[in-house]
């Protein structure tokens, strides 16, 4: 049973590593904005697509307006 | 098939803006646009390869036929340090507040700018403050080329007098109240798990545990004591030195027993103590004072004259023009005014042709014309062409900016009285009263039980159910007007709002609806011919022919040939066949009638009666004023002239409560003579005009169209467009205070619920640990239901 007393300390310094987790998240200003990041995720894809070389955008486009 | 009927849908909208297309709209590549402003921003964009901009929204621009400011002041070595929020000799870091920010096109837009220019190196956004942070290599690029910048792709930053000279307010409180709510959560969930076994029972080997349990929770409960709940022993001694008994005294007083009395039990082992109940206390009562915190951070409603004034003013000296900022700016100087800028400084006008609109100043509706040699006050748009003027005063002693040095504006406006503030003063004398009376009746028989009632009976009276039920209602109601585009400046308006007897009205802007005025025919037009009418008239930019194109609503039809236009005066075309001329009097030929501006109609020589625009009201205000006005007393207070009167009249109560031609401090003294007659003045105003007067009142609303233009300082700002909800958010905000009475009564059943066992000196742990929390959550879901539940009733969700 005297255990117990060991899995409790770890269980509390377990606590405590995320108490200070949040610690650092909230000092390092990661809770101000709560909103624009998720949007700023869904624009990842779309990034590829501008480095893209120029001349394969243009075909793009032109075979978009034959399909109109 | 489909697809056509789509693309002639989408063909009569602007493909930056989503504006209806004039009758030509300005072409680029496949794509129509209203304004050549429209055009050239999508043109820069395609250009840098950023046209995913119109891929995540459809139309996701913003209108670009307003006029742009000039930065030539942001050259100005003093005012760009003052507004960088960090700079050395390469790098620049600048925090820019941009109201056209409204989707996530505009967030990827303003995060790709180091496509436009590889030395802007990073710009993040924050999306519900509007502001844009960007980081700049200023060897390479100057703060105005980065302003021009963003201005040429739609996204003008609006920098105000405000930002120079009030610093950045960083939102540390706020950080640091979390901090301390993620501290007693922490402690309150350990000392939760440890204390259950002692209340499950533990056997006579196991009394080591119990030790060892009561130890560790005396350990967590000293950061909860002395850093989370720090603050309201700071508060009740504060307040107890200058004989206020607030509700944080006998909050401060039931904590500091708990931890007292549960250290004396842990220490001669002779009880498990009260930690999970302090633990569970602290926490709660942080949360409530979150939720009470919690203010748009991106409303500003400390607004006076400095963020409506520009930052810098073009300044001429021996035929040099340059920027000075405006508290540089004296007596004597000569300064340039452009079309659509403000006149920031008491001057004579020297040259040129001065049209000013101070409908935000004054109130007036009009538009005032100025001869060379007049003295132009403050506070005025010039409407035409670039001026040159004089200054009379430096800006801080003009006509407009004197009222902000009167006595109202010196000192802090009174604290709004609660109604927890009020009832927590007989509440603590109440508590210690019974807790004296428990200990006396169990002095002379029982030393220990004695001890044991008082500290009980502090401890389970410790009002956190009272304490919570204040702030979750408010923070209830304050999203329920959020939703509803009434935006407060703190829940404790909401208590003075159910106060309010006495209504003020500002006219211009505030009752009458300054985008959408009305025209009224005199003469006949047949619809065929409005419609000529209405072609004509939207190929021109004059603010006169878009609102009588707004006025007709008639989509366009023909194509206009032989336009021609005499800017300010009249314009004429070739329509369906017919020759048609509209204008002023003097462009037709006629004799100039006396009021308002008209728009004469001549139809192949045939004349054929004149529009004539008119002050409309606010949708719904005649209903607003009689249910208003059924328990509430209702005053007008214009700086306007008095030619709207007679309209006016039916909705007030006497003819004595309508005053026109009123000063910004004749305001102000008007809503003080009010007050000495003990009424609670609303007042509801929006110009600069009003800054007095919504600062002296109980409630000051600023009615406005677009929360992000300036509004003067107030304790409310209600969007014009739900200026008809007015009489629901004054009822909602007197059921908010009945909530917040009926949660106080729930709360004290409970208190009495608990001092039965407490003055018997019976009050164990497990009991305290249950009653705690349990009086808390029902507080939470009573208040927020409940306030769910009237909004529903007042047609508010």
């Amino acid at each position: 049973m005297n255990m117990i007393f060991l899995l409790i300390g770890f269980s509390i310094v377990l606590a405590l590593v995320f108490l200070l987790a949040f610690f650092w998240a909230s000092r390092t200003g990661q809770n101000d904005d709560l909103y624009t990041p998720g949007v700023r995720i869904l624009f990842d894809d779309e990034l590829m697509q501008e480095h893209q070389p120029e001349e394969e955008i243009h075909r793009k486009d032109d075979e978009d307006h034959k399909s109109c | 098939m489909m697809k056509e009927q789509i693309k002639s849908a989408v063909a009569t909208q602007c493909f930056h803006c989503g504006d209806e297309l004039p009758a030509r709209p300005f072409p680029a590549d496949d794509k129509k646009f209203c304004c050549s402003g429209c055009r050239s921003v999508y043109q820069i964009l395609s250009k840098h390869q950023l046209s995913s901009y119109y891929a995540y929204n459809d139309v996701p621009g913003v209108s670009q036929k307003k006029s742009r400011q000039h930065f030539d002041y942001l050259d100005e070595p003093t005012v760009a340090t003052e507004l960088a929020d960090y700079a050395d000799e390469r790098l620049t870091v600048i925090t820019l507040f941009i109201p056209a920010v409204h989707c996530s096109s505009c967030i990827w837009l303003l995060e790709h700018l180091h496509q436009f220019n590889p030395a802007i190196l990073q710009s993040r956004i924050d999306f519900l403050k509007k502001q844009v942070s960007i980081t700049f290599n200023n060897q390479q690029l100057s703060l105005r080329k980065v302003a021009e910048l963003l201005t040429s792709i739609g996204y003008e930053p609006l920098i105000s007098l405000q930002d120079v000279v009030k610093k950045q307010q960083s939102d540390h409180s706020e950080r640091n109240l979390i901090t301390k709510i993620a501290v007693a959560g922490f402690c309150f969930g350990n000392v939760m798990l440890l204390s259950f076994p002692d209340y499950f029972g533990l056997s006579a080997f196991e009394q080591n545990f119990r030790n060892f349990f009561g130890w560790i929770n005396l350990a967590f409960a000293i950061p909860v004591l002395l850093y989370s709940g720090r603050d309201y022993f700071i508060s009740a001694w504060t307040n107890l030195k200058n004989g206020v008994v607030n509700l944080d005294f006998p909050l401060a007083l039931g904590i500091a027993v708990m931890f007292i009395r549960s250290v004396a039990e842990i220490v001669t082992q002779s009880g498990a103590g009260f930690i999970d109940t302090l633990c569970s206390l602290v926490f709660f009562l942080l949360i409530g004072k979150w939720m009470q915190q919690r203010t748009y951070h991106y409303l500003s409603f400390e607004r006076d004259f400095r963020s409506y004034f520009p930052v810098a003013v073009t300044c001429i000296d021996q035929g040099r023009e340059f920027p000075l900022p405006l508290n540089e700016l004296k007596t004597g100087d000569r300064i340039l005014i452009r079309s659509n800028e403000i006149i920031p400084a008491d001057a004579i006008l020297l040259k040129g042709e001065a049209k000013l609109d101070f409908s935000f100043v004054t109130g007036e509706a009009m538009a005032v014309d100025k001869v060379l040699g007049e003295v132009i006050y403050a506070g005025g748009r010039q409407l035409k062409g670039a001026i040159e003027l004089e200054v009379l005063k430096p800006v801080s002693q003009s006509y407009l900016t004197k009222l902000w040095n009167n006595e109202a504006f010196a000192s802090p406006k009174d604290p709004i009285k609660t109604f927890s503030g009020r009832a927590s003063k007989y509440f603590s004398i109440v508590l210690l009263l019974v807790a004296t009376l428990a200990a006396m009746f169990w002095l002379p028989t029982d030393l220990n039980k004695a001890v044991a009632s008082f500290t009980a009976v502090l401890i389970i009276a410790c009002p956190c159910a009272l304490a919570l039920s204040s702030p979750f209602t408010l923070a209830a109601v304050l999203s329920i007007f959020d939703r509803n585009k009434f935006y407060l400046k703190s829940t404790a308006v909401i208590e003075e709002l159910a106060r309010i007897d006495t209504i003020v009205f500002d006219k211009t802007g505030t009752i009458t609806n300054p985008a959408a005025k009305g025209f009224e025919l005199f003469g006949e037009l047949s619809v065929g011919k409005q419609q000529l009418v209405s072609d004509l008239a939207r190929n021109s930019g004059h603010p006169l022919s878009r609102e009588l194109v707004k006025a007709l609503a008639l989509h366009p039809r023909f194509p206009v040939n032989h336009y021609r236009e005499q800017v300010g005066r009249g314009i004429s075309g070739l329509v369906n066949g017919q020759k048609i001329r509209l204008g002023s009097a003097a462009f037709i030929g006629l004799p100039e009638l006396s009021k308002g501006s008209a728009v004469h109609i001549v139809i192949d020589g045939t004349y054929y009666g004149y529009f004539l625009s008119a002050q409309q009201w606010r949708p719904g205000f005649k209903q607003i004023a009689l249910k208003l006005g059924q328990w509430a007393d209702l005053h007008l207070i214009s700086g306007d002239q008095d030619h709207d009167r007679n309209q006016l009249i039916p909705f007030f109560a006497s003819v004595k409560q309508l005053h026109f031609k009123q000063s910004p401090q004749q305001k102000l003294e008007y809503i003080q003579a009010l007050q000495h007659k003990r009424s609670k003045v609303m007042m509801l105003g929006d110009g600069l005009n009003d800054a007095g007067a919504l600062r002296q009142s109980n409630v000051g609303v600023a009615v406005t169209d677009d929360i992000n233009n300036f509004s003067p300082g107030c304790d409310a700002i209600l969007d014009g467009a739900s200026f008809q909800k007015l009489p629901q958010f004054i009822r909602q905000s007197r059921d908010a205070v009945k909530v917040i009475h009926m949660s106080f009564v729930i709360s004290v059943l409970y208190n009495i619920v608990g001092l039965f066992f407490a003055v018997q000196g019976l009050l164990s742990p497990l009991i305290a640990a249950i009653l705690m929390p349990l009086s808390t959550v029902t507080i939470i879901l009573f208040t927020s239901l409940a306030a769910r539940y009237f909004a529903r009733k007042n047609q508010l969700l």
